[in-house]
C-alpha cells in the first residue's frame, strides 16, 4: 500500500514538470503583452519598453524559463506582474470561496444525484426513471451561465430571497456566507448532479441484475436494505471514480460560476490573469490545480479497497 | 409541507440582513467600477482606473471647472512674473497628508518632478522648464526657459494630472512603482481590505479641508460625505445590472449603453450624465505603410465613414450620441470647430474609390485588427470592415483579444509580417479637447502613438497654439490646425457619445466631473 502511494506521488513529479513546461511555452508563444496593459491605453512605446525591461520580459525565453524553474524548485511560484505580490499568497486569498463552492456543490450534487440514480435504476423504464433521466439531460445540457441568470432573476430579483452576487467569508458572517453560496451551488451543482445521477443509475442497473442481489431478495431482505447496503455499496466504485474525474468538470464550472456571481475565487483569478497575460499567476494556478487533481484522484484510488475489499494495492 | 416551511424559513433567515448592515449601507457607497484596480501608482500607468483611484486619495494643485478653466485646488493662487517666465505658486493653509504631516512646497516640487518625467504633458512642461524650487514651506517657483501659455492648464489637466505625494514618496524614481498610498485627498485607501480583483475600500479623510467654493467639474470643494466607499469589480455586466436592480450596489460606473433605456424605466434607478464632453471614437490607420502612408488613402477612409452608422451600432440610444461631429477636439469643448470637415459629413464611396486608386491601392490585403472582447470596439470594427468591403477593399479581419491588440499595435513591422493597417480605439475628456494634449492627434512621426501619424507641419501649428496664451489669438490657429487635420488625418473620428452612470435613486450630489468622482455624494 505505502509503496503504491509513494510510487503514485513520485509519478506526479514528471506530470507536473510537463505541465509546467507546456504552460510556460503556451503562454509565452501566445500573443499579448502584459507591459502594454500595465502601461495603459495612452502610454508611449518608450514607457511600454521600459516596463517590459523591468519585468524581465525582454530576456530570452530560455533564460526566463530557467529563472522561473529555479524559483519553483525553491517552492516559490513567483510574483504577480501587476500586483507585485507573491502568487502563492494570491491563490491562498482566493482559496476559501472556491473550496467552499466546490464542497457545497459536491455535497448538493451527491445528496440529490445518488438517491435519484438509485430510484431511477430501481424503477427502470417507469415514468419515475424517465422523469429523472429527462431532468438530468436537461440539467446537463443547459449552460451554467443560463441556469445562473435564471436563478438570479427568480430568487434574487423577483422573490428577493437571496443576494445576486458576491461572497462573504465564513469567519466574517456564517449566515451571509451561506446565503451567498446558495445560488452558485445550485447553478454549478445541477450539472454535476446530472452526470452523477446518470452514472449511478447505469451502475446500479448492472448491479441489480447480479446474482447476489437475487439471492439477497430471495433471502427475504427488505428492498431498501437490498438497494442501499448490497447494490449501492457494490456500485460505489464507478460512482466514486466519477466524483473524482468530475473534478475537472467542476473546475471548468467554477470559472463560469464565479464570473456570473462575482465570487472572488480562483476561477476569476485565472480569467483575469489570462486576459491580462499575468504569466506567473496563470502558471501558478494551473500547477496548483494540476496538483490538486492528481492528489484527489490518488485519494479516490486509495478509497477503493474501503468500498470493495477485493481490490488490493 | 413542514419541510417546505422549514426551507422557506431557512431562506428567509439567510436573506434578512442584520441591523448593523443596514446602518452601514446608509454611510457606505458601493460602486461597480469599470476595471480591476491593480496598480496604485498614478505616475506609473495611464490606466483610467488608477487615475480614478488617485483622485480619491490625492489632491492636485489646480483643477478644471466646467468651462475648462484652470482654478486653484491645493494652490491658494499664483503669480506670473518676469514676462511669463516665472510662475510663483502658493499652497493653501492647513493641508495635511493622511499620515498627519503637513503638505509642504517641497512635497509639491518632488511630485511635479516625478510626474514630469513620465506624463506626456508633464514632459512638455518639463521641456520648457529651467528649474522648480521651493522658496518656503508653502511657496514654490517654476522658472521657464521660454514662454509657454499652458503651465497652469497643464497642472490642472484632468487625466493623469500631477497628484501631490509626500516628498519622501515622490522621490521614488519615476520608473519604479511607489508602494505607499499616502495622499492629502478626501478619502483614505484602506489597504487591509484591498482584495485585488474583488474589492477596494476607502474611508473618509476626517482631516480633509475642502475649498469653500461649490464643486464644479474637477474644481471647487471636495466634501467627503460618505464614511466609506467600496469599489466592487464585477466584470459580468448582467450580474452588475442585477445587483443594481436588487439594491446591492448604489452606483454603476459604466452600464452597458444598450441597457440605458430599460434602466431609465426603473423608478429606483437614475441615469446621470457626468461627462459633458463624452468619448470620441477613432479609426487609426498605420501611417508607416501603403496605402495609408498616403493622405489620399486616409481621406478615402474618411469618405467611407458615416458616423451615424457607427453610433447606431456602438451606442444605440440616439440621446447619447451626435449624428455628426466634425471637431477633432470634441464637439461641445472650447476648441469645437467643424472647419475642414464639410466634405466628410456624408459618405462618398465613389470619391473614396477614386482617392484609393490615386494613392496606388490595387486590391492588396488590408489588415484590420478586431478586438472581440471589447464590445464597443468590436461593433465599430465590424461597421468599418463592411464599409471598406463596400468600396471594394480587400479586407483581412484578424480577430484577437484587446491584450493582443495592444501589443500588436506597437509593432512597426509591415502588415504581412505581424503588423497591421487599421484598428479602432476611443479617447475622451478634456485632454482630447486640446491640440497639445490629444495624444492620438500627435503627429510627430516616431514619437507619435502607434500608427505613427507623421505631419511636422501640423505639429508646428500645434506648437504655435501652445505658445499662445490669449484665447482670442488661439482661435485662428485652432482653425488652421483643424483644416490641416482633415487633410492629413492622423485619425478618422467615427463619432462622439457619452457614457452615463447608473445610480440608485437615493444617491444624490453627483458631481458632473467628466469621470466618476465620489466627493459630495450622499445617500438620502
Amino acid at each position: 500500500m505505502w509503496s503504491y502511494v509513494t510510487r503514485r506521488i513520485l509519478a506526479t513529479i514528471p506530470v507536473l514538470g510537463v505541465v509546467a513546461i507546456v504552460v510556460f511555452l503556451l503562454l509565452r508563444l501566445s500573443p499579448g503583452d502584459p507591459a502594454a496593459i500595465i502601461a495603459g491605453d495612452n502610454a508611449s512605446l518608450e514607457d511600454i519598453a521600459m516596463i517590459r525591461q523591468q519585468l524581465g520580459l525582454d530576456r530570452p525565453l530560455l533564460q526566463q524559463f530557467i529563472l522561473w524553474a529555479m524559483q519553483l524548485l525553491g517552492g516559490d511560484l513567483g510574483n504577480s506582474i501587476y500586483l507585485s505580490r507573491p502568487v502563492l499568497g494570491l491563490i491562498v486569498e482566493r482559496v476559501e470561496p472556491t473550496v467552499a463552492l466546490a464542497l457545497t456543490t459536491m455535497v448538493f450534487a451527491m445528496l440529490l444525484a445518488i438517491p435519484m440514480g438509485v430510484l431511477a435504476a430501481w424503477r427502470a423504464g417507469s415514468w419515475v426513471d424517465q422523469s429523472i433521466m429527462a431532468l438530468s439531460v436537461l440539467a446537463f445540457s443547459v449552460p451554467v451561465f443560463l441556469i445562473g441568470y435564471g436563478l438570479v432573476i427568480g430568487l434574487s430579483l423577483e422573490l428577493e430571497w437571496l443576494p445576486v452576487q458576491g461572497f462573504v467569508s465564513f469567519a466574517e458572517d456564517p449566515m451571509r456566507f451561506a446565503s451567498h453560496l446558495v445560488l452558485p451551488t445550485v447553478t454549478l451543482g445541477l450539472v454535476y448532479m446530472a452526470l452523477l445521477a446518470r452514472i449511478t443509475r447505469a451502475t446500479m442497473l448492472e448491479t441489480l441484475n447480479e446474482d447476489f442481489i437475487r439471492t439477497a431478495r430471495a433471502k427475504g431482505l427488505a428492498e431498501p436494505r437490498v438497494l442501499l447496503l448490497h447494490a449501492l455499496k457494490s456500485a460505489a466504485v464507478p460512482i466514486v471514480t466519477t466524483i473524482g474525474t468530475g473534478l475537472a468538470l467542476l473546475i471548468g464550472g467554477v470559472v463560469v460560476t464565479e464570473s456570473v456571481f462575482a465570487i472572488p475565487g480562483i476561477g476569476r483569478l485565472t480569467i483575469e490573469a489570462v486576459l491580462q497575460r499575468d504569466y506567473p499567476i496563470i502558471q501558478g494556478v494551473i500547477l496548483v490545480i494540476a496538483t490538486v487533481y492528481v492528489l484527489v484522484n490518488l485519494a479516490i484510488d486509495l478509497a477503493y479497497p474501503l468500498l470493495d475489499p477485493r481490490i488490493r494495492f | 409541507m413542514k419541510r417546505f416551511i422549514l426551507m422557506a424559513a431557512l431562506l428567509l433567515g439567510l436573506a434578512v440582513p442584520g441591523v448593523g448592515m443596514a446602518q452601514d449601507r446608509a454611510t457606505t457607497l458601493r460602486v461597480v467600477v469599470h476595471a480591476n484596480l491593480q496598480i496604485l501608482d498614478p505616475v506609473w500607468t495611464t490606466a483610467f482606473i488608477t487615475n480614478r483611484h488617485a483622485y480619491l486619495i490625492y489632491d492636485t494643485l489646480y483643477a478644471m471647472n466646467s468651462r475648462f478653466e484652470p482654478l486653484p485646488q491645493m494652490a491658494e493662487g499664483h503669480e506670473v512674473l518676469e514676462n511669463g517666465l516665472l510662475y510663483r505658486i502658493k499652497l493653501r493653509e492647513g493641508l495635511r497628508f493622511h499620515d498627519g504631516t503637513p503638505v509642504r512646497a517641497q512635497d509639491a516640487v518632488a511630485s511635479l518632478r516625478r510626474w514630469m518625467a513620465r506624463d506626456a504633458m508633464g514632459q512638455r512642461l518639463g521641456s520648457v522648464t529651467n528649474a522648480i524650487e521651493a522658496t518656503d514651506e508653502r511657496t514654490f517657483e517654476i522658472r521657464l526657459r521660454e514662454r509657454w501659455g499652458l503651465v497652469i492648464d497643464t497642472l490642472a489637466k484632468a487625466s493623469t494630472p500631477a497628484f501631490i505625494m509626500p516628498e519622501r514618496i515622490a522621490m521614488t524614481p519615476a520608473n519604479t512603482q511607489v508602494t505607499e498610498t499616502i495622499g492629502s485627498g478626501p478619502f483614505i485607501f484602506v489597504r487591509d481590505e484591498w482584495r485585488p480583483g474583488n474589492r477596494v475600500v476607502y474611508r473618509r479623510n476626517p482631516d480633509y479641508v475642502p475649498r469653500a467654493e461649490p464643486a464644479d467639474y474637477m474644481s471647487g470643494g471636495k466634501r467627503p460625505l460618505m464614511e466609506r466607499i467600496e469599489w466592487l469589480y464585477i466584470p459580468d455586466q448582467n450580474t452588475a445590472l442585477a445587483a443594481l436592480n436588487a439594491g446591492e450596489i448604489d452606483y454603476y460606473e459604466a452600464p452597458p449603453l444598450d441597457f440605458i433605456a430599460s434602466l431609465e424605466r426603473n423608478r429606483n434607478i437614475r441615469i446621470v450624465s457626468i461627462d459633458t464632453l463624452g468619448t470620441q471614437g477613432l479609426i487609426r490607420p498605420n501611417h508607416l505603410f501603403p496605402p495609408f502612408n498616403d493622405p489620399r488613402a486616409r481621406q478615402a477612409l474618411a469618405h467611407l465613414v458615416r458616423q451615424e452608422d457607427y453610433m447606431r451600432v456602438v451606442v444605440g440610444n440616439p440621446r447619447l450620441y451626435q449624428n455628426f461631429c466634425g471637431a477633432f477636439f470634441q464637439c461641445g469643448s472650447g476648441n469645437d470647430t467643424a472647419v475642414g470637415s464639410e466634405a466628410f459629413m456624408r459618405p462618398n464611396i465613389d470619391r473614396a474609390r477614386e482617392l484609393l486608386r490615386e494613392a496606388g491601392y490595387n486590391g492588396e490585403r488590408i489588415v484590420v485588427m478586431q478586438p472581440t472582447d471589447r464590445a464597443q470596439y468590436n461593433a465599430a470594427t465590424m461597421v468599418l470592415v463592411q464599409s471598406l468591403r463596400r468600396a471594394g477593399v480587400n479586407v483581412d479581419v484578424q480577430a484577437m483579444d484587446w491584450s493582443t491588440l495592444l501589443s500588436r499595435r506597437a509593432s512597426r513591422n509591415p502588415p504581412e509580417q505581424g503588423g497591421y493597417h487599421l484598428f479602432i480605439t476611443t479617447h475622451g475628456g478634456p485632454d482630447t479637447a486640446a491640440p497639445v494634449s490629444n495624444i492620438w492627434f500627435n503627429s510627430r512621426c516616431e514619437r507619435a502613438n502607434p500608427g505613427w501619424a507623421c505631419d511636422m507641419e501640423l505639429d508646428a501649428m500645434v506648437a504655435d497654439w501652445a505658445r499662445e496664451s490669449d484665447p482670442a489669438a488661439r482661435r485662428p490657429i485652432l482653425e488652421r490646425i483643424q483644416r490641416r487635420a482633415w487633410e492629413s488625418l492622423p485619425y478618422i473620428p467615427y463619432g462622439q457619445y457619452t457614457q452615463p452612470i447608473a445610480v440608485r435613486a437615493n444617491v444624490q450630489g453627483i458631481v458632473a466631473a467628466g469621470m466618476p468622482v465620489y466627493w459630495n455624494i450622499e445617500k438620502r
